[in-house]
């Protein structure tokens, strides 16, 4: 039977409207895409509380930015991409200001399909990353992503949580406690281990079924929190395989391959394979069509898993 | 109608700290004259007459926000706050120094700080959020922001005031410093802003433009502005000059970001001290 599938964008809407009926300091700025972010759960029910600000991204987060000085806890969503847009007010307002800004971007990475180019975000991890009190958050399921934005406010400080405009089947079971900071090991292994991150996630474990049948045993890790990365159990594992490969739908340069390539290289340099978008924008097509044909599919994951640990 | 002696009092202070302001960036041999002391009377008559705020407790919750969207003219902002109390005179002293209090553009850390200013347009946006948020907790507070000419070729200055309008933000008022001249020329011929009145009515906004180097003009439109509560923002264009009260500064460009050397220092004070509060506007 085919099990039911939910996008991440969906647990942000749905947790949203659930922590805005138990926290009436919460708040959601919208740029005019909140039936696609799915904030517009919110909005529906709490009208007062949901500012418009129509399409203008730098407003919405200038906006955010001042509700958050009087004590309330702003969400603001919009595309991933057009977040960007307003990256200097990130920088400039909410991160050097360490302002408790709850910035999401949704329909990230070149799974969000036939919009093309224009709308895949592929660097998003890698600007937010390099601001100074920002942390960077990517949830793999929906029932991750709702716990995530339970967890975001209780977090005070500037955050971007990247979502996904396609469904996936769920990982985690309603009761699963998310941590910020934390990664997950979703599957035991000793010939190598998959950091992944996001949608990607899933390919990394429908990677792990097909090396299995090859005899070969993977660790599959999530890493849904990317900075702070979780430097202890990259290290950890990195010691027990000496076989890293890092997979997400995002530019090679810049995101999880970076992060954790950094955490290696001054504690356990080994040999690392990166599995991401290969400095390229991407195009129209369907999701997984792309993932196919830009090598972020499982049988491409577990090809060049194949390769890493032949190399070894 | 305001008291006579309120308005000396007003135009004395101000007078006072063009001094605080031309020493402070003569002292760090860095810093932003021109806009300074073109903003310089308003901040004086918001800080000394209309705020509602309270130096000993700079984050009182039912205070006004002053929002300094042109951060860069912090030299004005900071001579008013050191003056109102908010912090130690001495620290005018190192401003823009290493491990000093007072950064280059203003930082929130500072007491008395409602906005870390430096890019501009953005305290704009800001202040709509303040605004929006106040009035969600039906909070009689009200939000102040002060904007550059040069500053409103900026998109984002457009994108809030819609918003600012759209909201029906009556606790929001906005002050155009039109000085005339930003860093490289006369706004005019940089990018010329246009009739600024008639854009922001057709935004929405109750309008009142006055002389902002005239003490009398600039209280009774804080005041109408104050009191105004047809479900609009107001915008008070105010008219100034750059660099008004030193006379090689006013209208010169070169002084946007400038700090007058020692012989120039010394020409600015005298020019400051020669100021006759009766007559000055």
């Amino acid at each position: 039977m085919e099990q039911q599938k939910t996008a991440t964008r969906e647990g942000y809407g749905k947790a949203l409207l659930e922590l805005g009926r138990k926290n009436k300091n919460v708040v959601v700025v919208d740029a005019d895409l909140g039936d696609s972010t799915k904030a517009e759960y919110f909005g529906k029910e709490f009208p007062e509380r949901f500012f418009t600000v129509g399409i203008a991204e730098q407003n919405m987060v200038g906006v955010a930015a001042g509700i958050s000085v009087t004590g309330k806890i702003p969400y603001a969503s919009t595309f991933a991409i057009f977040s960007e847009r307003a990256f200097e007010l990130v920088r400039n307002v909410v991160a050097r200001n360490k302002l408790n800004v709850k910035l999401c971007g949704s329909h990230a990475g070149i799974t969000t399909g036939e919009d093309g180019k224009s709308a895949q975000a592929i660097e998003d991890i890698a600007i937010y990353r390099a601001l100074p009190n920002m942390i960077v958050l990517q949830p793999a399921d929906s029932v991750e992503a709702e716990k995530m934005v339970f967890a975001l406010a209780d977090y005070n400080g500037p955050s971007y949580m990247r979502v996904h405009r396609t469904a996936f089947p769920a990982i985690h079971s309603p009761d699963f406690k998310f941590e910020i900071g934390k990664g997950e090991i979703l599957r035991e292994g000793k010939d190598a281990v998959i950091f992944a991150s996001g949608t990607m996630v899933h390919e990394a474990l429908k990677a792990s079924d097909i090396l299995k049948n090859k005899g070969v045993n993977v660790y599959v890790v999530n890493i849904s929190t990317i900075k702070p990365i979780d430097s202890k159990l990259i290290i950890e594992l990195a010691k027990k395989t000496n076989c890293v490969i890092t997979a997400e739908d995002h530019n090679i340069i810049g995101g999880l391959g970076s992060a954790v390539a950094e955490v290696l290289c001054e504690n356990y340099p080994c040999k690392m394979k990166r599995i991401g978008v290969q400095d390229v924008y991407g195009e129209s097509g369907k999701p997984d069509e792309l993932y196919k044909k830009y090598g972020l599919d499982a049988e491409s994951i577990a090809e060049d898993v194949m390769k890493a640990v032949r190399k070894k | 109608m305001p008291k006579k002696d309120l308005i000396l009092d007003l135009k004395k202070k101000a007078k006072e700290l063009r001094k605080d302001i031309i020493t402070m960036i003569y002292n760090a041999q860095s810093g932003h004259p021109g806009g300074s002391l073109s903003e310089i009377d308003m901040l004086v008559a918001l800080y000394y007459y209309k705020l509602r705020i309270d130096p000993k407790s700079p984050k009182w919750e039912d205070r006004d926000r002053f929002v300094l969207s042109k951060g860069h003219a912090s030299p004005g902002i900071y001579a008013v706050l050191a003056d109102r109390g908010f912090f130690p005179k001495s620290e005018l002293g190192r401003f823009r120094q290493l491990n000093g209090m007072l950064q280059g553009h203003p930082e929130l850390s500072t007491p008395g700080v409602e906005f870390a200013g430096g890019s501009l347009g953005q305290g704009m946006s800001f202040s709509v959020g303040i605004a929006l948020a106040l009035k969600l907790d039906k909070k009689s507070s009200k939000v102040y922001v002060m904007i550059g000419d040069g500053e409103s070729q900026e998109g984002i200055v457009w994108e809030a005031s819609m918003a600012a309008a759209f909201h029906k933000l009556d606790n929001f008022i906005a002050i155009l410093d039109k000085n005339q001249v930003q860093e490289t020329g006369k706004t005019k011929d940089v990018m010329d802003i246009g009739d600024v009145a008639a854009k922001w009515k057709a935004f929405g906004w109750n309008v009142i433009e006055i002389n902002g180097h005239d003490m009398n003009e600039i209280i009774k439109a804080l005041d109408i502005a104050a009191s105004t509560k047809n479900g609009k923002p107001t915008m008070i264009v105010s008219n100034t000059m750059k660099g008004k009260g030193v006379s090689f500064m006013e209208l010169n460009y070169k002084f946007h970001g400038k700090a007058p050397n020692e012989e120039e220092y010394k020409k600015a004070l005298e020019d400051i001290n020669k100021i006759d509060v009766k007559k000055f506007k």
